[in-house]
């Protein structure tokens, strides 16, 4: 009836787990009551969970990746920390099978559910308001996205007290991942849920990319789009073309797994390599997938906060597309100790190189922006500019390991990781930090406390010296990854240094919950009136804070890169004045709020959960319900709400009269 | 005299990193060696780019905050031809040179690539188990678990597999790893320049056993070499595919042992997928006393 699952999957002999379930199962449950008691659900429904608007579904793509953050830091603390104990023959607190089952959610969590989640959440927010439009392309697929991604995070924690994780690190390298070596459920919860995860991610892809080329304003041609609005390009390009290899693959291990075929098996035929090749051919891109964005929110923040325009357009923009097509020629250079022979080590070096040099030319031109500017040390600006400083390091190490005959000596090393936290941190958490603290007043209509962020910006930046530095040394002296315990006694001082620079990194992320606590409570005092609060030069801030369903009333015409700057230096501000004198508004439609989305996730968790423990009767029912879910959005015609004139002059009076207040 | 003083820095930074500990930057070998100097050539020369840029992002973002009335506000500058150019030939140029190194180089230390020496190398089959080494040594007909011992300033020829999973096998003091992998044979040339002890390791990660699949290697003298090979072949112990499939059983931590005798054939039999570590006999095997490894004291 329940297949594998019996009460023996709850791991009622571990301590830890059940205290977290516990705290964790209490918090949900509090959150629940308050929600109820509160009435808060119908709100809750109308405004968020059915919500198909762009500024929503970006918002929630936040949230859900810094509830992440927590979980997946709580990983990198524990690991740290039995490093810290585990020296000369001491075995730590974390058992081998407990431990394995951390760093392989730690670095699973992070790529999926943190980094992948935040940078899609930001280019969800800004992309369709850089781009002078009222939505995406698709919005019900991009509430379905949200809510499939939301449906892996729910199984991969789920993991957490129903069974086991994956034990074989966060890319499940078989044969260690085939049913031979990793019976258990572990490595299936890994696969469905990034399954799920993974086809949202596409999906959301496809949207954006269409977005992008097919709805821009009026007179946006490529060479004015925002460089962001590039990158997310880029980015979303690469999802399209990488993420399907990542579900072929992941689909043949379950085929392995499942149905007994060979792919990646160890007999009859089955080659293990195929699959760490197609991994990182996936693997590789998502690298730039991750932070190619993070480079746009950098050239956003360097001119707006600069007050000049980007230096280079046209070189960030040729940099950009480089990277994005370089990026799939580079896989092999994840593996070079496997033997592939010289000729094939030296291409995949030299093509990893390369790379350096587009990134190089970035670097270069955020400096001859900054030149010559009026620089405002807001928060973005930190994060941009400990960016640039920390990411030279990180950039550095990577060229090293790209020469083959280094690689052989550091791959696999806590060098390698340190290297890949480096460009990990301080290229896409900087990033994510700098977006998410230069787009939150236009997403909530008022500015996050300062003096807070930047002390969240001290503490990650002298945090990840702290960490990561002692991991470089600790390479060089021949410490690898993933070990449980070590004998050499000389390591420890330098892992407990380690473990300091992660306890650093970790205040910042409270400090991060504490900012956003302060910040709403000190709404008010806070208020972006205006709706551009940084002078900005993108469309996004030519509308109020928080825009409207509709983001504008009156589409706009764009005839240069930073099309707002213009507006504003034109006529001194002709077009807002325009905005501000009554106007024969018509009636707008937006689409209506739809509840596919969710309830396609609650099919994809029945189903992934049922598959997962091999309870065949409830997969039927979860894929059938997915279909029903599918036919359901397919035959709905009710699908938009017409937003009155008066309305929107009613909201653009108000809107006026704010900013004359101001 | 400001040369001096950062000759000695970079000295003691040198010595603090590599005297204290017996990782890559210690090579005794002629393959880490050629591969420490590759790591400290290629980070000088991005060091003598990378560090400019840093303080030049710092000294720029400085000098131009708002509130400095001296530096002068360029609103409109966003192009110049001539910069453009050296910012891409910067990082081309620096590129172009580190690539013709990575060529280079990574046909001079390819792993299956013999090295150079008038004494012919020692032949050592490698087998990864769960979690254990077991190296064979065809030409004396002897094997080693968890204990390599080779004649120093002799290179050393490696031919590799695994019984399981992959792992990756490593010694950080004489250079290059290499992947052990099933189905598959790799090859890795070494040499321990002086006699001494050396720790090996998985690189990869490759179960529950992983932390503990270390090993010691032991560079000897020639003639302690061969007393070696002839105590361990007195010592008798016979391992074929019964044994190995005793062997192959998943362990962890055990303590190094010998075998006076190995199976003509065993290493291929494993690296082509015959004998399985689930102790899967091939039909010509034949029958073995019983063949217990002898405990080195």
């Amino acid at each position: 009836m329940f297949g594998r699952l019996t009460w023996a999957a709850i791991p009622f002999d571990v301590p830890i787990v059940m205290w977290v379930s516990a705290v964790v199962g209490a918090g949900i449950l509090a959150i629940l009551l308050l929600v109820t008691v509160k009435g808060w659900w119908p709100y809750l429904w109308r405004e968020w969970i059915t919500s198909v608007d762009h500024k929503r579904i970006g918002a929630m793509y936040m949230i859900l990746a810094l509830v992440m953050l927590v979980r997946g830091f709580s990983d990198a603390i524990m690991m740290r920390s039995q490093l810290a104990l585990a020296a000369g023959g001491a075995p730590g607190y974390l058992p081998p099978e407990h431990y394995d089952q951390i760093f392989s959610a730690h670095g699973t969590i992070m790529i999926f559910f943190v980094a992948m989640p935040f940078v899609v959440g930001l280019m969800n927010f800004a992309v369709p308001l850089q781009l002078g439009v009222r939505d995406v392309a698709f919005p019900v697929l991009n509430s379905v996205s949200f809510w499939l991604t939301a449906a892996g995070v729910l199984l991969v924690n789920l993991s957490l007290f129903v069974g086991e994780f994956a034990r074989t690190g966060w890319l499940a390298y078989p044969p260690l991942s085939e049913i031979a070596y990793s019976p258990g459920v572990g490595v299936d919860y890994y696969l469905w849920s990034l399954q799920i995860s993974g086809f949202g991610t596409l999906l959301s892809g496809i949207n954006l990319t269409t977005t992008i080329l097919k709805l821009r304003a009026r007179g946006m041609g490529y060479s004015r789009m925002p460089v962001f609005c590039w990158t997310a390009l880029a980015s979303n390009l690469l999802i399209v073309a990488a993420f399907p290899i990542l579900t072929a693959t992941f689909a043949m291990l379950l085929l392995d797994r499942y149905c007994g075929f060979h792919f990646f098996t160890n007999d009859l035929g089955g080659n293990p390599m195929m699959y760490v090749n197609l991994i990182w051919i996936w693997g590789h891109p998502e690298v730039y997938i991750l932070v190619l964005p993070a480079f746009g929110v950098f050239s956003e923040v360097v001119a707006t906060f600069a007050g000049k325009p980007l230096f280079g357009y046209r070189s960030m923009v040729m940099a950009t597309m480089a990277i994005c097509v370089l990026s799939f020629m580079v896989w092999l250079h994840h593996f070079f100790t496997m033997g592939a022979g010289a000729d094939v080590n030296a291409f995949f070096g030299v093509a990893t190189m390369i790379i350096a040099v587009p990134t190089g030319v970035k670097i270069f031109n955020w400096l001859f922006t900054l030149y010559g500017g009026r620089i405002h040390f807001t928060v973005p600006i930190y994060w941009t500019l400990g960016f640039m400083v920390t990411f030279v390091f990180g950039g550095m190490t990577g060229v090293l390991m790209a020469l083959p005959p280094v690689d052989f000596i550091l791959h696999n090393s806590l060098f390698l990781v340190a290297h890949f936290h480096n460009t990990a941190i301080a290229g896409v958490v900087f990033g994510v930090m700098a977006g998410y603290s230069y787009w939150f007043p236009k997403a909530f209509g008022f500015k996050l406390n300062e003096r807070i962020g930047k002390a969240i910006f001290w503490c990650w930046f002298f945090g990840f010296y702290l960490a990561f530095v002692p991991l470089y040394v600790l390479g060089l002296m021949g410490a690898t990854r993933r070990m449980q315990h070590y004998p050499d006694v000389h390591w420890q001082p330098l892992m407990l240094v380690a473990l300091g620079g992660a306890v650093l990194i970790f205040t910042g992320i409270i400090l991060t919950v504490v900012q956003l606590v302060v910040s709403i409570r000190a709404r008010d005092r806070n208020r972006d009136l205006t709706g551009d609060p940084w002078n900005g030069r993108t469309l996004e801030w030519s509308i109020p804070s928080p825009p409207p369903a509709w983001n504008f009333t009156l589409l706009p015409e764009v005839e240069r890169t930073d099309a707002f700057w213009a507006a504003k230096q034109s006529a001194a501000g002709q077009q807002r004045n325009a905005a501000a004198t009554p106007q024969p508004y018509t009636s707008l439609q937006v689409p209506k709020n739809n509840p596919t989305g969710i309830f396609t996730a609650v099919c994809a968790v029945v189903l992934g959960f049922a598959l997962i423990w091999h309870i065949w009767w409830l997969a039927v029912l979860g894929l059938l319900g997915s279909i029903a879910v599918l036919l359901m959005q397919a035959w709905r015609t009710d699908t938009e709400v017409v937003i009155p004139a008066e309305e929107i002059a009613r909201f653009e009076r108000e809107y006026a009269l704010k900013r004359t207040l101001a | 005299m400001a040369m001096h003083h950062l000759r000695v820095a970079l000295l003691a930074a040198t010595v603090a990193l590599s005297s204290c500990q017996e990782g890559v930057l210690d090579p005794h070998g002629p393959v880490g060696k050629s591969e420490r100097l590759l790591l400290f050539d290629a980070s000088a020369i991005m060091l003598a780019v990378g560090i400019p840029v840093i303080l030049l992002t710092l000294v720029v973002a400085w000098w131009f905050r708002a509130g400095n009335r001296h530096a002068r506000y360029k609103p409109d500058w966003e192009y110049s031809g001539r910069i453009e150019l050296i910012v891409w030939a910067i990082p081309a140029l620096v590129i172009l040179f580190l690539g013709g190194m990575a060529w280079v180089s990574s046909h001079d230390l390819d792993p299956p690539r013999a090295l150079q020496s008038s004494s012919p190398p020692v032949e050592v089959q490698v087998v990864s188990l769960d979690w254990q080494w077991l190296f064979i040594y065809p030409a004396q007909g002897i094997a080693s678990v968890n204990h390599l011992v080779v004649p120093a300033g002799v290179p050393i020829r490696f031919s590799l597999t695994s019984s399981t999973v992959m792992n990756s096998f490593f010694i950080p003091q004489l250079g290059s790893q290499i992947y052990t992998m099933p189905d598959m044979t790799t090859h890795l040339n070494l040499q321990a320049d002086q006699q001494g002890t050396y720790h090996g390791l998985s690189a990869q990660f490759s179960g529950e056993g992983f932390s503990d699949m270390r090993f010691e290697l032991d560079a000897v003298s020639n003639e302690e070499f061969q007393g070696w090979v002839a105590a361990s072949r007195a010592k008798g112990g016979v391992l074929d595919a019964p044994a190995f499939a005793g062997l192959a059983r998943p362990s962890k931590g055990k303590d190094p042992a010998t075998y006076g005798e190995v199976a003509a054939g065993l290493f291929d039999a494993v690296a082509s997928g015959h004998i399985a570590a689930s102790g899967h006999i091939p039909p010509e095997g034949h029958i073995a006393a019983e063949a217990a490894p002898h405990q080195e004291p």
